[in-house]
């Protein structure tokens, strides 16, 4: 009897050292584990700080030589080494502009369409199709831009706003020149294409969050589609819309692959929109493995850092124009 | 009676416009689809597959950049996954609702649609100016770093949609909350999880700023990760910028694998999307 007890009492030590010991484990694991995931954390957040500090430095040797003036200059001479970041600079600032111009009516347009107007069967099609676009790598827009599109500027669509334009005081400087069909037109209409999805879907996503209610108010008071869309549904969703419009602003500043196809490649600012020029991304895309000397290379870093600066503020304003509407949809 | 008809023909005039907006997307889509067959189709045949990037004028395929296309997606997204799985994971898991999920999530943002030839600037700056030379491990990093926000991402927003009910059972019985994540959240957002990975891994492989210079290009087939590698977009950049016409039609042919793969890693993660949480 007594040997049972005994027996029993250490089978009994057993169980809880074998529990103590999963325990321990599990707490180990546990922490292991959690600790993983925080520096995972950590490192998305120190891929930010390491990309601001290596182009800071990067860029050091350039911003020594050329100061503040870098971005009033429009000279870039890799013979003399003298560097200037303003054409590079205008030709981001127009493409991008011109993108926006076509993107933004049109998105906005397709997703009062995909809302408000398109059969229920077909929303998911067009939506799923509309987002497809958005998927296409960026190279395949610059390859059709420039074998496909910049052919057809250039023969039909540039000619036809020469002359139409050509009499025109200010509009005929800013359509001059010769078709050469790559230009800042030609890079500002593929952006268009490319930003498009961006603002499409993501205008589409905020105005689904309008409520039912308000809609149906609109339409009582006897408004018509467009009435409801545009005093109904706009205002509810300005912000968010307007968050889609620098989200699709932000793409297009720092695309690259794209643009570098169709714009042409020349370090000038020219009044005319059908002339080549560059842009921040395209310049450093083209250059930098040809970038002989360190100067060089770091002006051209230093075009990355100003570029990054700036999707950096766009994209951060983008971000938060969308998490107000998404506050509002919470309340 | 006129002010109706004017507003009726507001209307009609506005709705109009939308419906050529939407048509004006769609046929682009169509447009630079039908491009792409015409112009890609034409080059395709075995040699494609099986014989390198020929100097101009002569015979030849894309192996070499399809290989070195395929080794670097692989291991960007080897290299991004586990980091943005873990990072989601905190910031659905233990941080959810702290000021630094907050944060990070913001940042994740902006990294997700930051210019991506500025990463590859950093990987240039990190990696090729200290080693000396491009390499195929510096574009794979320069990939993975494009990886990395997407997977964050999905990570977070599908382990959200998890029912709270079913982590509390699982504490219920007295699993740590190690077992609780690995064995019943990531469970149930299984289908959700492999979808920011096929999105992953479709982002990647048609990158072609962040390669330019770091993994640079090569026209040998070349197994080397220590060594320059060539891809399929970088290729497709050199060789459609050539003024040889086999050039080109390879850059098209190249072309129309990319988008075909790309377009086919989208719609089946569409699809699972679909099944979503619990599938």
């Amino acid at each position: 009897m007594a040997d049972l007890t005994i027996n029993n009492y250490a089978m009994q030590l057993d169980k809880e050292h074998k529990r103590a010991r999963v325990f321990t484990r599990f707490r180990l694991s546990d922490g292991f584990f959690r600790r993983c995931t925080f520096s995972a954390v950590m490192l998305v957040l120190a891929l930010l700080g390491g990309v601001m500090i290596a182009l800071a430095y990067g860029s050091i040797p350039a911003f020594q030589a050329f100061g503040l003036g870098f971005f009033v200059t429009e000279v870039w001479n890799p013979v003399t080494d003298k560097f200037g970041a303003l054409a590079p600079i205008y030709g981001t600032v127009v493409t991008s502009l011109i993108a926006m111009l076509i993107a933004v009516p049109v998105g906005i347009g397709s997703a009062i369409f995909l809302t408000e107007l398109c059969p229920q069967s077909l929303r998911r099609p067009i939506g799923v199709a509309i987002e497809l676009l958005a998927a296409i790598p960026s190279i395949i827009y610059g390859l059709w831009g420039l074998f496909i599109l910049a052919p057809f500027v250039q023969q039909y669509v540039q000619p036809g706003l020469i002359s139409l334009f050509g009499d025109i005081p200010v509009l005929s400087t800013l359509f001059a020149g010769p078709p050469y069909g790559i230009g800042i037109l030609t890079a500002g209409f593929v952006l268009a294409i490319m930003v498009l999805p961006f603002i499409t879907s993501i205008s589409r996503d905020v105005f689904e969050t309008v409520p039912p209610v308000l809609k149906e108010a609109g339409y009582g008071l006897g408004c018509t589609t467009w009435e409801v869309s545009r005093h109904v549904v706009l205002p509810y969703t300005g912000v968010g819309v307007i968050g889609g419009i620098m989200l699709g602003l932000g793409r297009a500043l720092g695309e690259t692959m794209a643009v570098t196809f169709v714009i042409g490649n020349a370090h000038r600012i020219s009044g005319s929109i059908l002339a080549p020029g560059t842009t921040i991304s395209a310049s450093i895309a083209n250059e930098f493995t040809e970038a002989v000397g360190d100067l060089y290379t770091s002006a051209l870093i230093e075009l990355g850092f100003i570029l990054f600066i700036i999707t950096f503020i766009v994209l951060a304003i983008s971000r938060y124009m969308l998490l107000r509407i998404e506050q509002k949809k919470g309340v | 009676m006129s002010r109706y008809a004017q507003r009726r023909r507001l209307n009609f005039f506005s709705i109009s416009l939308c419906y050529a907006a939407a048509a004006f997307g769609l046929g682009f889509l169509l447009l630079i689809l039908i491009a792409l067959v015409g112009k890609g189709l034409g080059g395709f045949s075995l040699d494609l597959f099986t014989q390198m990037t020929p100097p101009p004028g002569s015979k030849g395929g894309l192996l070499n950049a399809i290989y070195g296309s395929l080794v670097m997606t692989f291991l960007g997204v080897a290299i991004g996954t586990p980091i943005g799985m873990l990072a989601g994971t905190y910031m659905a898991e233990y941080g959810r609702g702290t000021k630094l999920t907050f944060i990070v999530r913001f940042i994740n943002d902006i990294l997700l649609s930051a210019p991506s030839i500025v990463i590859g600037l950093f990987v240039y700056e990190i990696m090729v100016s200290k080693m000396g030379h491009f390499s195929g491990i510096a574009g794979a990093v320069a990939l993975a770093i494009i990886v990395i926000p997407v997977v964050v991402r999905t990570t977070e927003d599908m382990l959200l949609l998890v029912p709270a009910q079913m982590r509390e059972a699982a504490t219920a019985l007295g699993l740590p909350r190690f077992h609780v994540i690995t064995k019943i959240a990531y469970k149930a957002a299984r289908a959700g999880l492999v979808t920011g990975i096929l999105l992953a891994i479709a982002r990647a492989s048609g990158e072609t700023a962040p390669l330019l210079f770091t993994a640079l290009n090569n026209q040998f087939f070349s197994t080397d990760l220590n060594a320059p590698m060539a891809s399929l977009p970088v290729i497709i950049f050199q060789f459609a910028l050539s003024p040889y016409a086999d050039w080109q039609q390879l850059a098209w042919s190249g072309a129309l694998i990319v988008t075909v793969a790309v377009l086919c890693l989208s719609i089946s993660a569409r699809v699972l999307a679909r099944k979503g949480v619990g599938g």
